[in-house]
């Protein structure tokens, strides 16, 4: 069966793809744009490891197939800096020790982004049930939740 | 062997320490933050073929033909691999992770042999040009089974009448040898003093049966590995591993190639606890890569890591414990059934360690069966063997503590090693910061807040030995004075930045102007793994040594630059400076002033220090938490946490808490909802995420991290590993706190929603009635067992 | 003499000996005293054994010294994960 054309806007730049009738946004990311920041854990939508934005939705990539994609907006950790300019839930992140194997540190930071466009002023309460969909094995998620916290009061000062 | 800084810390507080005990940025963070970061399944060479494992869908079967042709005759398969690829290895022990692994069970766990041993279990392999194609010729590969009678749970395992995996393996450890083949792979026993006379004297007895269910390491990166073979049989080898040079020497022996001839790069890790000290794609990337010619690139799935990578034990544990009425421990008896899964190998041999060994006792015995079944075959978890033993133990702990009435950190201090302790297991304890840790549990505000009904407080404490191992780092100081680290143990969460620090104040360059890297095992000596909380120590001692090297060189050289005597020269503060005889004479030179003159004063500038790190010390921790129990859903909700453990020094703090943290989630997670669920079938119900439950943000509270140092005297910086720890005490804790909420003693892990539930109601305490009238407040009530 | 305890399963291979006094000096003239002793324990010390002297848990180290009035503990080996 032919593959699919698809074109997209992935953080910010226009691309042209072809893709399987079963792959995934994921593989897609991965395997044909090259863009190995979102990670793969589980594929079946439980580890939040591969989160992107999809049209400014929290979504996991390993549940949208890439022929969905068409015509449409995704953002990607790749997209998170602007520059040399890190975003400061990157910088908080850094500086808070929010990570230690990082595998799962594009998916939080893609999802932390996503609650604080949405919620600038977020209780802690609301920081841990909207993070969690992503999954970490070697934090305990203190680190993360506090540095999370930190930047949303941080970019409400700003 | 190297020496260390003698027994003192005295050399090396000569030393100012701007950057060792603070919260830096670590070097390798913002390729992490950005995505950049270059993990297994990230890399990607040109032509590379994708490799596929195809998998026994039977618990326990004899392997009478395994059929490739029509596999290898589909276009686009490369090589397809089974068996007869692996030339059979000779019994030989092998350190792996906690126990001795047999290089036997080692090839026959990567590619089954003569019988499938657990659902999952690799029976043939193949590369080929897309996952289409591997998929479709993974079907195409004919395997006959004979199906054989399946036995999992440990307990069952050991009857007699139980179906047999290995007709040769014969009990070891029991006079006279059995004649007669068994599960039980082995049998051990430590005993000090005199039980029976001990528990003679013993005012309180509490006996109790325990049964802890497999868990998984649950690290979200799954097993990956790319390895290319070129025409003269060399192969480079990109691997998530916590040891790269174990995986060099398991794909070495496995292959029958050199050594020399493989050069394996250890990718970032997402994650590891244990599970990736073993290999199990990377022989069959080689194998494949070699008779395909290609790369071949090979990544688990969720699925196949929970099935076919290594669970912790399961495990059935009788404990007895007796005390005077005043609170002293007299006699502790222990049995521990552990399953090894389909190779003998559980972490049963630590387990029976550290069972009775947080406190000071005349009167031990402690007996461990390690036991095989048809399931994965165990790999190292976290402290491996401990959280079991030691969750029994400080659950019947806190059952005496109830009956003497005596709280139970007191109880717990009261009969606590402490330096000079003679440990069950045989020597005696160094320097030890059990107390510390007993004592700032106690200080907290913690544990001293009311609680409401259906709430509970529990204490429980715990260790890990912690190793050294050998290790090999080197710094180079370029021509401009910035200094490059490689270090030979892989990262797993903070170790280049705490090398970094030490190399950063041994040298008295800024912490900026050093970049570590985990180097590959061609540019490197030899690197025991990064586990048994070795890495921090012993990449630091290394570290230490390496500066050491360079100092005496820089020494040298400013002494021939002027003309001045050895002994009037010495590095100090971060620069070579005359001294004695010379005194005022010279104007300092700062290591980055050497290495301007470097090619002139004999070359390029550079250390390494190559040990066999020794003198690890015990890391000791006392975890408190608050739970509350929802009589309703007998959902137990983890209310506050505090995690008091003893560092040594904390190199960097901030990744110290972490291992704090992490551990402490993982044990709640064992706790509460972790478990492999089995069918009757033999096979796993629950390989994936959503049903095998780990902790979310969304479950958990803050985990206060205390950090006690007592300082290790071994270690120049007094460094303790810290790693393990943390897992040890949590499902005690935890257990303890539930009794305290509910009145009922759990006994079975996890103390999940439905067992909970249950427990209540057999009881009559989530009636109308019951939750009406205030049942099972928090407090010692009439709903005792 | 150094005191030396073989802990858990090594006693099984010295007949049941777990404790015996050996004017051993280093780790590696104990292990070929006791290869002398009890041939059986040979190949039990060249892998997965720690050494325990005063209190201080090495593991491969073959040269570490052991004093007169050492007490030395044979262990299983450690590791982790």
């Amino acid at each position: 069966m032919a593959k699919h054309h698809v074109a997209a806007t992935v953080n910010g730049d226009e691309v042209e793809f072809l893709c399987e009738t079963e792959e995934t946004l994921l593989d897609v990311l991965r395997d044909t744009l090259h863009l190995t920041g979102s990670k793969e854990g589980c594929s079946s939508g439980d580890c939040g490891a591969c989160s992107v934005t999809l049209d400014g939705r929290l979504v996991c990539s390993c549940l949208v197939l890439g022929c969905e994609v068409d015509g449409r907006k995704i953002d990607t950790i790749e997209g998170m800096a602007k520059g040399e300019t890190l975003h400061p839930l990157q910088q908080k992140f850094l500086e808070q020790a929010a990570l230690q194997c990082g595998i799962c540190t594009p998916g939080f930071l893609v999802a932390a982004k996503s609650l604080l466009e949405r919620n600038p002023n977020p209780s802690e309460t609301e920081i841990r049930f909207w993070l969690a969909g992503n999954l970490c094995r070697c934090t305990g998620y203190d680190k993360i939740i506090k540095a999370v916290m930190e930047t949303a009061g941080d970019m409400r000062r700003a | 062997m190297a020496e260390t800084n003698g027994t003192t810390n005295g050399a090396v507080l000569d030393i100012p320490q701007t950057y060792v005990g603070t919260r830096t940025v670590r070097p390798d963070g913002v390729d992490k933050v950005t995505g950049r970061a270059r993990f297994a399944a990230d890399f990607n060479l040109p032509g590379q073929l994708v490799g596929r494992v195809l998998r026994s869908p039977h618990p326990h079967a004899r392997i009478i033909s395994i059929d490739t042709s029509k596999a290898q005759a589909l276009p686009g398969v490369k090589a397809v691999i089974t068996r007869d690829d692996f030339a059979d290895q000779a019994s030989e022990l092998i350190p792996a992770g906690e126990m001795m692994m047999n290089y036997r069970d080692v090839v026959r766990n990567v590619m089954a042999r003569e019988k499938v041993l657990y659902e999952g279990h690799a029976v043939a392999a193949v590369a080929a040009t897309s996952v289409a194609v591997a998929k479709k010729a993974l079907k195409l590969i004919d395997v006959k089974y004979e199906v054989l009678p399946h036995v999992i749970d440990v307990v069952e395992a050991m009857n007699p009448s139980a179906p047999v995996l290995h007709p040769d393996l014969f009990t070891a450890g029991v006079e006279p040898k059995p004649d007669k083949a068994s599960n039980v792979a082995k049998r051990i026993e430590i005993a000090i003093g005199d039980i029976e006379a001990g528990f003679g004297k013993a005012d309180v007895i509490v006996e109790r049966e325990f049964n802890t269910a497999p868990v998984h390491q649950g690290y979200i990166e799954p097993h990956a590995a790319l390895a290319t073979v070129s025409e003269d049989g060399t192969a480079e080898v990109w691997v998530t591993t916590q040891g790269h040079f174990i995986v060099r020497a398991h794909c070495a022996r496995l292959l029958g190639m050199d050594i020399s001839k493989i050069r394996v790069t250890a990718s970032e890790i997402g994650g590891g606890f244990g599970g990736k000290t073993v290999v199990y794609l990377e022989p069959l990337a080689v194998a494949l890569s070699r008779k395909a010619k290609r790369p071949v690139k090979m990544v688990m799935s969720r699925e196949e890591v929970f099935k076919a990578s290594g669970p912790t034990s399961g495990a059935n544990i009788r404990v007895k414990l007796g005390a005077s009425k005043d609170g002293k421990f007299v006699a502790g008896y222990a049995e521990l059934r552990y399953q090894a899964g389909a190779f003998p190998g559980s972490p049963v041999q630590p387990g029976v360690f550290c069972a009775f060994a947080p406190y000071d006792m005349e009167n031990v015995k402690v007996v461990g069966y390690d036991v095989v079944s048809n399931r994965p075959k165990v790999a190292a978890y976290r402290a491996p063997g401990a959280p079991i033993s030691e969750f029994a133990v400080e659950s019947v702990v806190d059952e005496i503590a109830k009956k003497l009435d005596i709280d139970p950190v007191e109880l717990r201090l009261q009969n606590a090693a402490r330096e000079g302790t003679k440990a069950a297991y045989g020597p005696k304890f160094g320097p030890i910061g059990l107390t510390e840790t007993l004592h700032a549990v106690e200080k907290t505000n913690h544990y001293t807040t009311p609680l409401q009904p259906w709430q509970g407080r529990g204490v429980a404490s715990g260790f890990w030995f912690n190793i050294g191992g050998e290790t090999c780092a080197s710094l180079t100081v370029n021509e401009d004075g910035t200094v490059s680290l490689v270090a030979g143990t892989p990262d797993i969460g903070g170790l280049r930045a705490s090398l970094a620090a030490v190399a950063a104040d041994e040298l008295g360059v800024p912490y900026e102007k050093v970049r570590p890297i985990i180097g590959d095992t061609g540019s490197i000596g030899f690197n025991f793994l990064t586990g048994g909380s070795r890495s921090c120590f012993s990449g630091a001692m290394a570290i230490v040594e390496a500066a050491k090297e360079i100092k005496a060189d820089l020494c040298r050289r400013a002494a021939k630059l002027w003309d001045c005597k050895p002994e009037d020269v010495e590095f100090s503060h971060g620069a070579v400076r005359a001294k004695g005889a010379a005194a005022g004479k010279h104007t300092p030179m700062t290591v980055a002033d050497c290495a301007k003159v470097a090619g002139k004063t004999g070359g390029p500038i550079g250390g390494t220090g190559r040990i066999n790190a020794q003198g690890a010390g015990p890391s000791f921790g006392t975890h408190l938490v608050d739970v509350e129990v929802d009589p309703e859903t007998g959902r137990v909700t983890i209310l506050r946490y505090t995690v008091a453990q003893d560092a040594g020094r904390a190199i960097h703090p901030s990744y110290v808490e972490g291992q704090f943290q992490g551990g402490a989630v993982q044990g709640i997670g064992w706790a509460l909802n972790e478990e492999y669920i089995y069918g009757k079938d033999g096979k796993l119900q629950n390989a994936g995420f959503l049903d095998y439950r780990m902790p979310v943000a969304s479950d958990l509270p803050m985990i206060d991290a205390i950090l006690v140092e007592v300082p290790n005297p071994r270690h120049p910086y007094g460094v303790r590993g810290v790693g393990e720890t943390p897992i040890v005490p949590p499902m005690a804790a935890i257990a303890n706190a539930i009794e305290q909420a509910t009145g009922v003693r759990f006994t079975e892990l996890p103390m999940s929603p439905p067992k909970v539930l249950k427990a209540l109601r057999e009881r009559g305490l989530n009636t109308r009635e019951a939750l009406r009238s205030g049942n099972g407040k928090n407090g010692h009530g009439k709903n005792g067992h | 003499m150094a005191r030396v305890v073989l802990v858990g399963n090594l006693a099984q291979l010295t007949g049941g000996v777990a404790e015996l006094d050996l004017p051993a000096t280093s780790v590696k003239h104990l292990f070929a005293l006791l290869r002398e002793r009890y041939p059986d324990i040979g190949p039990h010390l060249e892998e997965g054994i720690a050494v325990a002297i005063d209190g201080q848990i090495y593991q491969d180290s073959l040269l570490e010294p052991i004093e007169p009035a050492s007490e030395v503990f044979l262990l299983p080996q450690i590791a982790g994960g």
